[in-house]
């Protein structure tokens, strides 16, 4: 089945990984900016770090027969840091006509600190400035039912943003019926201990259906699994779930929702997926 | 495709998950300096409880649990409003 992985972090991984994902029925992913497991140390590492995703990711994936999407921000990890983050936000502007540009993303909160909250806010108002789609992260483990709960206020609070244009990702079981019921896309992640597994996350879609929902596997430069979508698809093919549910959640769900960018051309596979791809 | 009935998909991956925790809790016991009332443990004892309570939410529970609680007047905390 053909798959889009609408969160992934290929600039931390090999070649190796991208021809799995070609071999599994990876048709396209999506990158946001994030956290690279240090913090960068002036605005120039931002730039250079975009001009990776925008220009040579997707020279990489396009080798393996991948579409390449990205997302830009200064993660929420990274925010704590005001005086750079606003840096990092009036640079934003210089990459968002690139192709392949989806928006911005992944903001967030990490601690849930006041400085998170006010640099999450800034980037909200230059989303809406330029019109651009929103992916947001939510925190991990203990942090993520608050930290959920305040980007929620935070989104409702600003009569500008369209919920269907925007991403919450990284939701679980605490979380997913708010960010839903609130109207917003709800993006589950397949990775280990500190988010979901494919069960779960087919729980997830057995309860809420799958409108509106994502399934990605956040592959970093941690121990994640870039596969884990295709996980996903064998569970619910476990599970007896049909073949037009599974592809609803994994590949249709994808474009609608980034259909929504003008950064997203995005050219459909011209061989028909067999059934048991 | 016909759904396979649950309890013959999951019992035993169950049954193995809740050996990893059994044995888990042994090690712990077995450690020396344990602390029966360190707070996380008595959060995972809390969340063992619940699994024993039918009700279809035993695991947005556990979450909850595991959880820090969400205040709505964190904005007046922070002395913030949307700009």
């Amino acid at each position: 089945m053909y798959y889009i992985d609408p969160h992934i972090h290929m600039v931390s991984r090999t070649t190796d990984d991208y021809e799995t994902l070609a071999k599994m029925g990876c048709v396209a992913v999506s990158e946001p900016a994030f956290w690279a497991g240090y913090d960068r140390g002036s605005v120039d590492g931002f730039r250079d770090y975009f001009e990776q995703l925008t220009a040579f990711e997707p020279k990489r994936a396009a080798a393996y027969g991948i579409q390449h999407y990205t997302w830009l921000c200064i993660n929420a990890k990274e925010a704590e840091n005001v005086a750079l983050s606003r840096e990092v936000i009036a640079m934003i502007p210089e990459f968002l006509d690139r192709p392949g540009v989806l928006g911005i993303g992944e903001i967030g909160l990490n601690k849930n600190t006041k400085n998170e909250a006010t640099v999450f806010l800034e980037h909200l108002d230059l989303a809406m400035k330029t019109d651009e789609q929103i992916l947001i992260h939510t925190p991990h483990l203990e942090d993520k039912y608050q930290g959920t709960r305040m980007i929620l206020d935070m989104l409702c609070d600003d009569s500008r943003i369209s919920r269907d244009r925007v991403l919450v990702d990284h939701v679980e079981e605490h979380t997913v019926r708010h960010v839903l019921d609130e109207g917003f896309w709800a993006g589950m992640t397949l990775y280990p201990v500190s988010k979901c597994t494919p069960a779960r996350a087919a729980n997830i879609v057995e309860m809420y259906g799958p409108e509106r929902l994502l399934v990605n596997s956040a592959g970093d430069w941690g121990p994640s699994k870039p596969t884990a979508v295709p996980d996903f698809i064998l569970e619910l093919r476990r599970r007896g779930h049909s073949e037009s549910l599974i592809r609803r959640v994994v590949y249709e769900n994808p474009q609608t929702f980034f259909g929504q960018s003008r950064g997203f051309v995005f050219q459909p596979p011209d061989v028909a997926e067999h059934a048991d791809v | 495709m016909q759904s396979p009935p649950v309890l013959e998909q999951e019992f035993l991956p169950l049954r193995a998950k809740l050996l990893e925790i059994a044995a888990a809790l042994d090690r712990f016991d077995r450690s020396e300096g344990n602390d029966a009332h360190e707070p996380r443990l008595l959060k995972i004892h809390t969340a063992l409880d619940v699994l024993l309570h039918a009700g279809g939410d035993r695991a947005e529970q556990v979450q909850l649990i595991f959880s820090r609680s969400y205040e709505d007047d964190w904005r007046e905390k922070f002395e913030m409003t949307n700009a």
